[in-house]
């Protein structure tokens, strides 16, 4: 389903800002795969989010999404197969826009826009039974300017809109962190809850150890640009907190834990 | 006092083209677009040149509209496809337009004396006398374009204008091109531009190369003048707003040149207006907070 071979990235290469962020990573996701990805700070999550979803150009490696090459592609045109929540619910949503107008161009993900009405009334009827399957009460408030939103409300609205077009292909990249932990809580339910629904192959960061093995069937570790734990199925079932830890330790080197997953 | 408000009102109109232009850059794509200074005098200098040439009138309008449209683009294209920041993509646009400008009239200033323009086209078929003639051209151009303008932003292409205004991130991830977007928005925007210059040139009577000092000026005046008093809830509260503001930018200007102050001095004292209206917001939460503080 997606396959990532050998994806190298250095940012602001031959200075002495250089910072090799991904070093060699590969990766391949079953159909269905939803995976959860931990690491320090630094590892390469987001990174690698962003190589998927084609922010910059990747210096080597090819990226394959169902059979198709996507590694020249630009960010717009991978928009076709990539539904994307970020972990600043500022940037999922225009603000200066009313909800159902959010919802309206997140219906046509990856469309080349018409001369058609952007949000008729048969529209509208739609977003408003998506909008109640949330339960935050939104459905009421469709001509709301979504700038007007909780955090919270902002999250649950971008997976919303992520998934209203079925993606071949989530990413969510802490799309919790920047919420409290209850409605972190209620944001994960849903994504569970979506995922399980559409089968949607996902990969979701996260600094949370436990949401890390509590969510998915598959768990990715990365470290310096490399995946360098990989468990998946019944094995990742059985996995703890320090089972984790030790297998860190070991393969990356005992003074490698930073103190943030710890926290984790 | 009627006498001189219905051609005031007939200016506030006509110039209503250049503020919703200014709107749909300032306001919905969220840049200052200095193109304005080049394609406001670009469409009155095509207009001009055509109907001296003896296009008629339908054609010398479209052709000021389309060649707006260009100028647009090439802003565009400099800022999205050349990475050019947009405030130095307009400003080199304007400048290489004062030479296309001249190009276009052959000199600096030409003069539609004697030529059926728009205006002595109405005044003929209806018998109109000058005032309520540009009174009423200003009113069907504008309800026109307004209108179209309006139904524009509520298309799907439209929506991922204001979208890329917005956040450009999340239109994106939409799988919208934004370059494009932006593209596409300078280009409708100098278009009325450039059909205002050239209304206001054959309103005039004569289309100058100088003509567009200080026209972004005057239509960020009537946006935000017209915000301030008129709301800015929706788009079509806005849009009706910054029309208004342009025709209360006009009156405000016909009465301070009743009171006796020089017309030389109105560059001033239009900038001034525009430096207090943009500080607003500044000023009005520095007193907020200092009535907290007591």
């Amino acid at each position: 389903m997606l396959e990532l071979k050998n994806i190298h990235k250095t940012f602001f290469p031959g200075t002495i800002n250089e910072k090799k962020a991904l070093c060699g990573l590969s990766l391949h996701l079953e159909s269905g795969d939803f995976t959860t990805v931990i690491g320090g700070n630094g590892a390469g999550k987001s990174t690698m989010l962003n190589a998927i979803a084609g922010v910059w150009p990747i210096d080597e490696g090819e990226i394959i999404i169902d059979g198709e090459n996507i590694t020249k592609f630009p960010e717009h045109k991978r928009a076709i197969y990539i539904g994307r929540v970020f972990q600043d619910p500022i940037l999922g949503t225009a603000a200066g826009m009313q909800i159902e107008e959010n919802l309206a161009l997140a219906s046509r993900r990856g469309e080349t826009p018409g001369w058609s009405w952007s949000c008729g009334p048969k529209q509208r009827k739609i977003f408003h039974e998506l909008l109640k399957e949330l339960g935050l009460g939104l459905e009421d408030r469709m001509t709301t300017r979504v700038g007007l939103l909780s955090g919270g409300q902002r999250q649950a609205l971008t997976l919303l809109m992520a998934t209203m077009k079925k993606p071949k292909l989530l990413l969510l990249d802490e799309h919790t962190a920047a919420l409290d932990p209850k409605t972190a809580t209620k944001v994960l339910e849903l994504t569970q809850q979506i995922v399980t629904r559409d089968n949607l192959t996902t990969i979701m960061i996260t600094h949370n150890m436990r949401d890390a093995l509590a969510f998915g069937n598959r768990l990715v570790m990365l470290h310096n640009g490399r995946v360098i734990i990989d468990v998946k199925g019944e094995e990742k079932k059985n996995l703890t907190v320090r089972h984790l830890l030790d297998m860190f330790e070991q393969a990356a080197g005992a003074d490698a834990v930073s103190d943030r997953m710890i926290l984790g | 006092m009627i006498d001189i408000l219905i051609p005031t009102v007939g200016q506030g109109l006509l110039w209503a083209m250049l503020a919703l232009g200014v709107y749909l850059t300032f306001r919905i794509l969220d840049l200052a677009d200095l193109t304005a200074e080049g394609s406001f005098p670009l469409g009155a200098a095509v207009a001009a040149a055509s109907l001296n040439a003896g296009l008629g009138i339908p054609t010398s309008i479209i052709l000021a509209i389309i060649a707006g449209m260009l100028a647009g683009v090439a802003t565009g294209v400099l800022h999205t496809k050349m990475k050019i920041p947009a405030l130095l993509a307009g400003i080199l646009t304007m400048i290489a337009l004062y030479s296309v400008n001249l190009r276009v009239m052959g000199k600096a200033n030409i003069s539609m004396l004697g030529i059926d323009t728009v205006f002595k086209y109405t005044r003929d078929l209806t018998g109109l006398n000058v005032a309520d003639s540009s009174f009423v051209v200003g009113l069907v151009f504008i309800v026109v374009m307004g209108v179209a303008t309006y139904h524009f932003l509520g298309t799907e292409i439209g929506a991922c204008m204001r979208a890329t205004g917005c956040n450009q991130q999340m239109i994106r991830a939409q799988g919208i091109n934004t370059d494009t977007m932006i593209i596409i928005g300078l280009a409708v925007s100098n278009g009325l531009i450039g059909l205002s210059g050239a209304l206001i040139a054959q309103a005039n009577g004569f289309a100058d190369v100088g003509m567009g000092t200080g026209t972004i000026v005057i239509g960020l005046a009537s946006v935000i003048i017209g915000e301030v008093l008129f709301g800015n809830r929706s788009v079509k509260n806005s849009m009706i707003s910054v029309v208004l503001g342009s025709i209360v930018y006009r009156i405000v200007i016909a009465v301070v040149l009743a009171l006796g102050m020089p017309p030389n001095d109105l560059k001033l004292f239009t900038s001034i207006l525009v430096a207090i209206a943009l500080a607003l917001p500044l000023i009005q939460s520095k007193i907020k907070s200092r009535k907290v503080v007591k």
